[in-house]
């Protein structure tokens, strides 16, 4: 979804206004006599929901594609099955699902770089010093954060395409790199959570504006970065349209655009293929490795978020 | 909020945004805009190229698929969201409420086309896990559980599968920053946890609520990636021109009308800044900074 980035400022704000709820002891000193067993069971529907296509997927990469259609839905395969499934992927298009996602690694690892050497500067200024036009550029920020950049896709097209950079690979990490939303919550950040005093003195004490910046406030924003890391990663690594329209060689599309070339290859789903034919397992299997490093992220960064940000945002 | 000190740094460090922001927002927004506004020979043609898409047989179409997505997408998330948030809170095994909140959150990593992948075969009689739940339903194929008319309920769904989680987590944090004298006191004046939600949990978090609706709105305008892997792999039942987004594709595309095609992405950035306008306005979002 375009709206990905935007809860975490939410949650930003959140856990900066209410750090230590979570931890708060004994709170439910009046409870019920009674337990109702609805919502209890509401939740564990829902858990279902959200959880079992996910086990399901991973389950499918374990099959043949008789035993997906025959065989019950939750059951485990085969190992065997599991390599061949691998091995007629990869066989696929020569390595193609290896080349996607190396081309997913790379536009969202560069893309991201850049994300954080402009957006953390940006948001520094933005929230610490004063000069001239910076009232506009911080509600021109808002004003294109607020904006689903999806519209824009085509006239990025255009542009790109006067600019005769079509399938360059820069015509989709340069506007990866452009975070509007980055820059806001690094600008959040600095102006919440930096104390004002420590870079006076810093100053004072000789450091230039670029030493105060990289001596001081840096080392305080590790959270910062790596949350604008996070979501900038996930953005681009999942990001559809974009990609879709501007690279127009198999070779350099990025998985998830990948994965659109597989489907079309799926006797069930279209049934014009030819001899590529590719099995559903094998899909499955794709798709799983297509969510693999977000998933990692996601855990990863899951623990961090909570505490890392926590012990970020307590302080200030 | 008052910047610290004067001085010309503050260019040196914005000045990469700015170029990007240049290149990559304002460039491709005027772009747009004049190409909405001229025709094929780059002669100013007024309003010409907006009604030559509003004209056109998909358009009409095209904005109720996206509007009655929207209605939808939008009725479930504030309904689902605020109901599973509240119950989560309710819940006293704390533990759980956590464990919970992070299988809610886990279809979030598979947003994009991965999700849609997941969907396809979910919603596929031959294969799903709920298959049970289709027949019971009465739908024995692929094709007929995609039938053109169940498509807004099938993108709120796989919208509402990657998306709720993470907003369960925001709410959830809002409704741990509602006092816990306030919530104590009602429920000691008798309140039932349904009054005390009503009443008290749902007015404190509405701040939070509008700001997920709006930014769910703008987003679901943009719809592109769901309806075009479907009509991929509907054989044929899913159209290929089902949002407005892929409508805009077309025409720049398919038809070589790149003009038509930006008049819609100017459309749509007039809904986007329109609804960006009334989230800052009615929100209050950002007073406190």
């Amino acid at each position: 979804m375009p709206t990905e980035g935007h809860p975490a400022l939410a949650a930003l704000r959140t856990w900066e206004a209410a750090p230590l709820a979570e931890e708060e002891p004994a709170r439910r000193t009046s409870r019920r006599r009674t337990r109702n067993p609805l919502p209890a069971l509401v939740l564990a529907l829902f858990a279902v929901f959200f959880v079992l296509p996910v086990l399901w997927l991973v389950l499918a990469a374990t099959k043949t594609d008789d035993q997906l259609v025959h065989g019950n839905p939750l059951s485990f395969g085969s190992w065997h099955a599991l390599r061949a499934n691998w091995d007629a992927l990869t066989s696929y298009q020569d390595d193609a699902i290896f080349q996607w996602l190396r081309n997913s690694a790379l536009y969202s690892f560069l893309a991201l770089v850049i994300t954080l050497a402009v957006a953390v500067p940006a948001g520094y200024a933005l929230a610490m010093t004063e000069f001239r036009g910076r009232r506009v550029l911080l509600v021109g920020t808002l004003v294109v954060m607020l904006m689903p950049n999806a519209t824009l896709v085509v006239p990025l097209f255009l542009e790109v395409n006067a600019a005769h950079l079509i399938g360059s690979m820069w015509s989709i990490i340069l506007p990866y790199a452009f975070y509007p939303f980055g820059v806001y919550l690094a600008y959040i950040y600095f102006s919440t959570a930096l104390p004002r005093e420590l870079l006076e003195s810093a100053r004072l004490d000789g450091c230039s504006e670029f030493g105060v910046f990289r001596r001081v406030a840096l080392p305080l924003a590790t959270p910062i970065v790596a949350l604008v890391g996070f979501f900038s990663f996930v953005a681009n690594w999942t990001n559809y349209f974009l990609p879709y329209v501007m690279l127009p060689q198999s070779s350099q599309l990025p998985v998830q655009v990948g994965l659109g070339t597989l489907l079309d290859d799926v006797p069930q789903f279209n049934p014009t293929v030819g001899d590529l034919a590719v099995q559903r397992p094998e899909l499955a299997l794709a798709t799983l490795l297509a969510i693999t490093p977000v998933l990692i992220v996601f855990l990863f960064s899951q623990r961090f978020l909570v505490t890392g940000m926590l012990a970020g945002a307590t302080k200030g | 909020m008052r910047a610290l000190w004067p001085g010309r740094a503050g260019h040196g460090f914005v000045a990469a945004y700015v170029v990007l922001l240049i290149a990559f927002g304002i460039v491709p927004t005027c772009y747009a805009v004049y190409f909405a506004f001229t025709d094929g020979n780059a002669r100013f043609s007024g309003l010409s190229n907006f009604s030559r898409a509003a004209a056109d047989f998909r358009f009409v179409p095209a904005v109720e698929h996206v509007a009655l997505y929207l209605v939808f997408w939008l009725v479930a998330l504030v309904v689902l969201v605020v109901g599973l948030s509240l119950l989560l809170y309710e819940l006293s095994a704390r533990g759980v409420s956590k464990a919970l909140r992070f299988l809610y959150y886990i279809p979030g990593a598979l947003a994009g086309a991965a999700g849609v992948m997941v969907w396809l075969f979910v919603l596929d009689p031959s294969v799903s896990p709920v298959a049970f739940l289709l027949r019971a339903m009465g739908f024995a194929t692929f094709g007929q559980v995609v039938a053109p008319g169940h498509l807004p309920v099938l993108f709120t769904l796989i919208a509402f599968w990657t998306g709720a989680g993470g907003w369960i987590v925001v709410m959830h944090g809002a409704l741990n920053n509602i006092p816990r004298e306030v919530i104590e006191a009602a429920r000691i004046d008798g309140a039932s946890a349904w009054q005390t939600a009503r009443r008290i949990q749902i007015p404190m978090l509405r701040k939070w609520i509008v700001y997920m609706v709006i930014l769910t709105f703008a987003g679901g305008t943009q719809l592109f990636v769901e309806p075009q892997l479907l009509a991929q792999a509907s054989v044929g039942v899913a159209g290929r021109d089902y949002s407005l987004n892929q409508l805009s594709y077309d025409f720049a595309f398919q038809n070589n009308d790149v003009n038509t095609a930006a008049a819609i992405s100017v459309e749509l950035l007039l809904v986007g800044l329109v609804v960006a306008a009334l989230f800052v306005a009615r929100s209050g979002f950002f007073d406190a900074d």
